[in-house]
């Protein structure tokens, strides 16, 4: 298996999965260096490097605005939705009780549910509730929608954890509390941080919510304001402050997965598949 | 959690018949679930249920008067429309071509990562990219690629110089597909990674001392040993395919042929604010998912690990 013709093999195999990667990122970070006049010219890389469509989304709230509301939005409905979520996955992972498959199989059934079978109804219902176009008008939906993620990753991460030790550390003499924050907490926390990386992810990419509760920068989220910066910018060339935007919103998220890849890869693959 | 902590019981302890101990155990695993619970009944349960009552309702936004129960005639209009089926057929399309290469390009991954002789790490990573960007940048990335007015395709070798794939119908099609694979392979990669793990290496050894070439060990073992893990991925990327909303709307707005259900709802709720039709599509939408959802479970027999009742 590791004769010179297989190690050429894999070398090869390696190149094409990056290149499948990252050519889409490198042809969005190149448009976003191009200067005006280049961005029409068919090249893949920039002939010189400017700034300015860089300094064109950072000038006027079009762009900084959406941008706080998805840090905003995206940070609230993650807080909320993990403390829910471990609430509900203590209980799946450590107690017994009726109704726990019940539980699961909703869990299931949100994950697998439509959105666009929803906007419609929470277009009217937000309307007259005061909730259309504001936070929690999508701090609802993507803290609900991310429930069963945040779920099925807390549970298949509290269930490795070896609660014994909080016995023994009691044992030792520490009170209930101090067992709980100095030997349960630090052995939650990856397995919460981990869930909280996939939710906030999963809030940050949604476009079918934030396209359909919003009309205004009030709460309007990045990526809504990506498909309607054209209309809002006529006088500049959109190809070049799309692509910076995309840019600044992508790279952030992508240098996280990155550091957290082992964790965000155990974090996806939990409660899906299980031997 | 600390009210939580003090009434757990140790690990392990199972309780024997109803206790004062399990009964708090109970209240307490109800209490802690109520919340979550709550929380999607009222935010997925209600709306459906709303759509459904709209559904039968003649509710155009742009006559308010006019509003009044009309019974089914809103899902007649929809199912004797020769739109909603075309826009069923193209969904369709999407899905099943783009599941369908996920799921082969996804095995190759799985397959080369779990033979890994080195480099595992790197291609880990790689997959990994497309999973952190936001569905509407790679929907713009793709589009700028192909778009004549900025992209690079046309430069490439092998390529026409006056390729346009975005301005016809199965170039749309093209385009879409390779965004959505691009951007959900490395998902479907990784949960065929998790099942390829669970194949005993043992087997294979066995098989090649029979005399098993690799291909029959592929089909013959891998195969059938990772069905469960195949049809898990297959059900939840099938579902997901079939909402396809974001890449459409930036890469082609529903223009060509190429609109989806999705695409089909949104326009009739929110840009024709015409909220009994639309939610008639919407209702109809979440029938289909739930036909895919029971034709993945009780005919394929996919079972996820929850399901499966695992405590």
């Amino acid at each position: 298996m590791s004769s010179p013709r297989a190690r050429l093999l894999w070398l090869i195999g390696i190149a094409l999965v990056l290149l499948y990667a990252l050519v889409p990122v490198v042809w969005m970070i190149s448009l976003s260096l191009k200067p005006g006049d280049q961005l029409s010219d068919g090249n893949f890389l920039p002939q010189s490097v400017s700034l300015e469509n860089y300094e064109s989304i950072f000038s006027t709230t079009a762009f900084i605005k959406p941008l706080i509301n998805s840090l905003g939005i995206a940070g609230i409905a993650t807080a909320v939705a993990i403390g829910l979520a471990s609430m509900a996955a203590y209980a799946l992972s450590r107690l017994e009780f009726p109704g726990k498959t019940l539980i699961l199989s909703g869990a299931l059934a949100v994950a697998m549910f439509p959105p666009i079978s929803i906007v419609g109804s929470l277009f009217d219902i937000w309307r007259a509730a005061h909730l259309y176009d504001t936070w929690p008008g999508l701090i609802i939906p993507y803290m609900t929608f991310t429930l069963p993620l945040a779920i099925y990753t807390l549970s298949a991460f509290f269930r490795e954890i070896p609660w014994e030790l909080e016995q023994a550390a009691q044992v030792d003499g520490a009170t209930p509390f101090q067992a709980f924050r100095k030997v349960i907490v630090p052995l939650a926390a990856p397995g919460v941080f981990t869930a909280a990386i996939l939710v906030f992810i999963f809030a940050w990419n949604d476009f079918i919510f934030a396209n359909t509760l919003t009309s205004t920068d009030n709460a309007r989220t990045v990526p809504a304001a990506l498909a309607f910066f054209t209309g809002e910018s006529q006088f500049e060339q959109p190809i070049g402050a799309i692509s910076a935007a995309a840019v600044v919103v992508t790279v952030p998220i992508i240098v996280m997965v990155l550091i957290f890849q082992r964790r965000i890869v155990a974090g996806l693959t939990a409660g899906a598949v299980k031997g | 959690m600390e009210a939580a902590r003090i009434g757990a019981p140790p690990a392990g302890a199972r309780p024997a018949g109803l206790t004062e101990r399990s009964r708090g155990e109970r209240r307490l695993a109800w209490a802690l679930c109520a919340p979550a619970v709550i929380t999607m009944v009222l935010v997925t349960g209600y709306p459906i249920g709303y759509a459904l009552y709209l559904s039968l309702q003649r509710l155009d936004l742009r006559f308010p008067t006019e509003r009044r129960f009309v019974g089914l005639s809103n899902y007649l209009d929809v199912l004797t429309s020769s739109t909603w089926w075309e826009d069923v057929w193209n969904t369709t399309v999407i899905t099943v071509l783009s599941v369908g290469l996920e799921l082969v390009l996804g095995m190759a991954i799985a397959l080369v990562m779990h033979r890994a002789i080195f480099g595992r790490g790197p291609v880990r990573a790689a997959i990994l990219i497309p999973y952190g960007v936001v569905t509407v940048v790679a929907a713009f990335a793709w589009r700028y690629a192909f778009d004549p007015a900025s992209g690079f395709v046309q430069g490439l070798p092998f390529v026409s110089d006056t390729a346009a794939p975005l301005t016809e119908r199965w170039g749309s099609f093209a385009v879409i597909i390779l965004t959505e694979v691009w951007k959900t392979t490395p998902f479907m990669a990784l949960l065929l990674l998790a099942g390829l793990a669970l194949v005993p290496d043992e087997l294979h050894e066995a098989a090649k001392v029979d005399g098993a070439n690799a291909f029959q060990r592929f089909f013959r073992i891998t195969l059938p040993l990772m069905r469960p893990a195949i049809l898990v991925a297959l059900l939840f990327r099938t579902l997901d395919a079939f909402r396809v909303f974001d890449t459409v709307f930036i890469q082609t707005q529903g223009a060509n042929g190429t609109e989806t259900v999705s695409i089909l709802g949104y326009n009739v709720l929110i840009n024709r604010v015409n909220l009994g039709l639309g939610s008639a599509v919407s209702v109809l939408i979440f029938i289909f998912v739930l036909l895919i959802a029971f034709f993945f479970v009780r005919v394929l027999g996919t079972s996820t690990a929850q399901q499966r009742g695992e405590a």
